[in-house]
């Protein structure tokens, strides 16, 4: 009389899955599967993946679909951009594979019809946490790469508010600090991504570093960053010279300058930071932030400020603050009006069965109940169709 | 010398006698088994009860003819309140039989012959019982003869036992006043069982049925509520639910995405525990609706895990007035409408807590 009770069956199973899923284990389990699992693969391909890997190429029609970027290219383009989770996706899977969404094409039309001899427009990506705010941003830093721009990509702002190690007092203006790890952390990876810039731009002054270091008028700028990076202590100043010289540099139109940063409320908040006397530090006081808030004031021509908020590494706000007056605070608000928020949502239905069915073909997801309809339902409701959800809660499975 | 020793004798002999144990003095209070309460004390007890009965009565202002038990019962738990959890730890006032376990009277009389002539076998009641049925089932066995002589076809129609039980050992032992063991119970039940198979056991079903039990109906017919309809014509049921502390009413909607909204935040936003949503999407997973329905939640008091199990048991409520019988039965079995009984436990003085005691000091 009583029925098999399916609905305590239907649970997921929490399986233990590493992320150590090499390629050739995949190689091997593949051919070992039979023939007919892998034409059925193939076919409905077409459904979340397109073959057209220019990102300015991308349209309407590619909405919701995939795109794989080749992982040299990733590793020219962001040395430090991904989330930690997408690379950690990159290495499991051997690929990477972005999803071409709706507020990223917003962008991409901004951005090829702004006319650059007008000052900057700055663009503010916001939305609830792990939506895609992040991935939207790498998605336009690709893009202006295959384009050929300079690309200023700051990974999060907030590292430089926190735990920092070193502080040091700064040789250049006395009130303010130095963080030499920060620095020459992204100079490095600023080196990476913009290798040819480094050589053609030219310094306009002479800088001098030290009693012994200077750089004369007319060096290229990759000198500067070797000075920062062989001289830890004046990283933060090359850094600053490095952001000035972009700016003077780029109205004149021999190249355009995307200046991307993530988590850009950190810019006006409050830091966690102490000096030695235990007062606390606010943000204007360190010069990375100080250049950095230059360098995103519309100002300037050639070029285009795309920034994001983050709530995730945000200091003093609470979670369900999430819209830019919320977590920019009053300061911020003022210092980026005006600027063109670009909101990201939640998967659509077609975008949620995108990812699914990527998912599926990558066979990330073993547990037999997940191919089926009803593996799906439960899935989109657990998720609420939310990226970051979906990818925690399709790991174990 | 001659004059000490019967002194001396006296006293040894004394000394003899005095010397015992005092365990022997002792009462051995397990030994003598339950307190024996004597027809005389139950009697004056039956007589203390009725007067009590029509004293009360006056008090409550009520006609002391007329006063039944019901009545007694709301009159105590009006003059007496209690907090107490525990029914039976409440103050009652019921009659002596009902308080006074049944106790077998002196099995023999004056000059010590027992009453009873099975007395000596130990388990008088039951040898007795046991000749008895078997007394029937040959009576059963004569009639059956008599009609198969006068030619008469013997057909037995098939009782009905999904209704019946037969009484349990315990229910047994209680009615026989004696203990028995497992397997004079089953033999019991066997002789009634091959007693009931009998074509002709239906002269002697009166006696059957004293060994018999109704098995209550488990369905409580709850009326499940017919389906309303809102202004734009979708249908929608509400569903209350308790869990803890916590009270939540659910809107279920039909034709429906699968959003559900509590106290006007997403459920993504309201639980970020995979655990809550997990409960929540429970009852719709069951029924396989899992996207065809929208909700809207309120919730209030509780922490979030009984706000979850609040909130699913109102959603599985409200759910049974989209759905045929059979399946609100499957849901009832399934335990998704039933209210989960646990509460917090008290705190009881000398432990830490409900039930950690304080860490024990050898010294």
């Amino acid at each position: 009389m009583l029925r098999s009770v399916k609905g305590f069956i239907c649970r997921p199973l929490k399986l233990d899955h590493g992320y150590a899923l090499h390629m050739a284990a995949k190689d091997c389990f593949s051919s070992v599967v039979s023939q007919d699992v892998q034409t059925p693969a193939e076919k409905p391909r077409a459904i979340f993946y397109t073959n057209e890997s220019d990102p300015a190429q991308h349209s309407e029609q590619h909405e919701g679909r995939h795109y794989s970027i080749p992982l040299e290219e990733v590793k020219a383009v962001f040395p430090h951009g991904l989330p930690y989770r997408f690379q950690q996706q990159i290495k499991t899977f051997q690929e990477a594979c972005v999803m071409v969404r709706k507020p990223a094409l917003e962008l991409f039309t901004y951005l090829k019809n702004s006319n650059f001899a007008h000052p900057v427009v700055r663009y503010v990506i916001y939305g609830e946490r792990g939506t895609g705010k992040t991935m939207t941003l790498c998605h336009v830093v690709h893009f202006c790469a295959r384009q050929g721009w300079l690309v200023l990509h700051i990974p999060d702002a907030h590292l430089w508010v926190k735990n920092c190690k070193e502080l040091m007092q700064s040789s250049y203006n006395k009130e303010r600090l130095d963080q030499p790890l920060q620095a020459s952390f992204w100079l490095r990876n600023f080196r990476t991504t913009n290798e040819h810039f480094l050589k053609e731009i030219k310094t306009q002054q002479k800088y001098v570093w030290g009693k012994r270091d200077s750089t004369e008028q007319g060096r290229p700028l990759g000198e500067v960053v070797e000075q920062g990076l062989t001289r830890v202590k004046n990283a933060s100043d090359a850094v600053g010279v490095v952001l000035k010289e972009i700016k003077q540099q780029c109205c004149l139109g021999s190249f355009r300058v995307l200046v991307a940063v993530d988590g850009v409320n950190a810019l006006w908040g409050r830091t966690t930071l102490k000096k030695e006397d235990k007062s606390p530090v606010s943000p204007e006081e360190l010069t990375l932030v100080y250049n950095l808030r230059k360098m995103v004031m519309n100002n300037w021509s050639g070029g285009a400020v795309v920034t994001t908020l983050s709530q995730t590494g945000s200091l003093f706000k609470p979670s369900s603050a999430h819209l830019p007056h919320e977590l920019l605070g009053k300061e911020g608000f003022d210092a980026l009006d005006p600027f063109v928020p670009i909101l990201v949502p939640n998967y659509t239905e077609r975008e949620f069965e995108s990812c699914y069915h990527y998912y599926l073909h990558c066979r990330w997801l073993q547990h037999e109940k997940a191919r089926t309809e009803d593996g799906k339902e439960e899935l989109r409701f657990l998720s609420g169709c939310n990226p970051w959800q979906l990818e925690r809660l399709s790991a174990p499975l | 010398m001659t004059e000490r020793n019967p002194k001396e004798q006296e006293r040894d002999a004394t000394l003899r006698l005095i010397y015992t144990t005092t365990a022997a003095w002792r009462k051995n209070v397990a030994a003598s088994g339950p307190e024996k309460y004597t027809e005389a004390f139950i009697k004056k007890q039956i007589e203390e009860f009725d007067l009590g009965k029509r004293h009360l009565a006056n008090m409550m202002g009520e006609d002391p003819e007329t006063f039944t038990q019901e009545d007694i019962d709301r009159a105590i738990a009006y003059l007496f309140p209690s907090g107490l959890f525990d029914k039976r730890a409440r103050p009652m006032m019921k009659h002596p039989s009902e308080i006074f376990p049944e106790q077998r009277k002196i099995q023999w009389g004056e000059d010590g012959r027992p009453f009873h002539f099975l007395f000596y076998t130990g388990k008088q009641s039951y040898y007795s019982l046991m000749h008895e049925t078997y007394e029937k089932l040959l009576n059963v066995q004569k009639h059956q003869d008599q009609l198969v002589a006068q030619g008469f076809s013997l057909q037995k129609e098939k009782k009905n036992l999904v209704g019946s039980r037969w009484l349990t050992k315990t229910e047994l032992e209680g009615m026989l006043l004696e203990k028995l063991s497992d397997d004079d119970y089953s033999r019991f039940i066997r002789l009634l069982e091959k007693l009931m198979t009998l074509p002709c056991s239906d002269i002697e079903e009166n006696y059957i049925k004293k060994f018999s039990k109704e098995i209550a109906v488990q369905l409580q017919k709850v009326s499940t509520e017919p389906l309303k309809y809102d202004e734009q014509g979708v249908a929608f049921s509400t569903g209350e639910g308790v869990r803890k502390t916590s009270r939540a009413t659910a809107v279920v909607y039909d034709n429906g995405t699968g959003k559900i909204t509590v106290n006007g935040i997403d459920i993504l936003r309201y639980f970020p525990v995979l655990q809550d949503r997990e409960q929540l999407l429970f009852p719709f997973q069951f029924l396989d609706r899992v996207g065809k329905h929208d909700a809207i939640c309120t919730v209030s008091g509780g922490g979030r895990s009984s706000q979850a199990g609040a909130i699913r048991l109102a959603t599985a409520k409200a759910l049974r007035s989209f759905v045929t019988e059979t399946e609100v039965e499957f849901m009832r079995q399934a335990g998704l409408l039933t209210v989960d009984p646990r509460v917090r436990e008290r705190k009881k003085p000398g432990q830490e807590g409900a039930r950690r005691k304080f860490t024990w000091k050898k010294r």
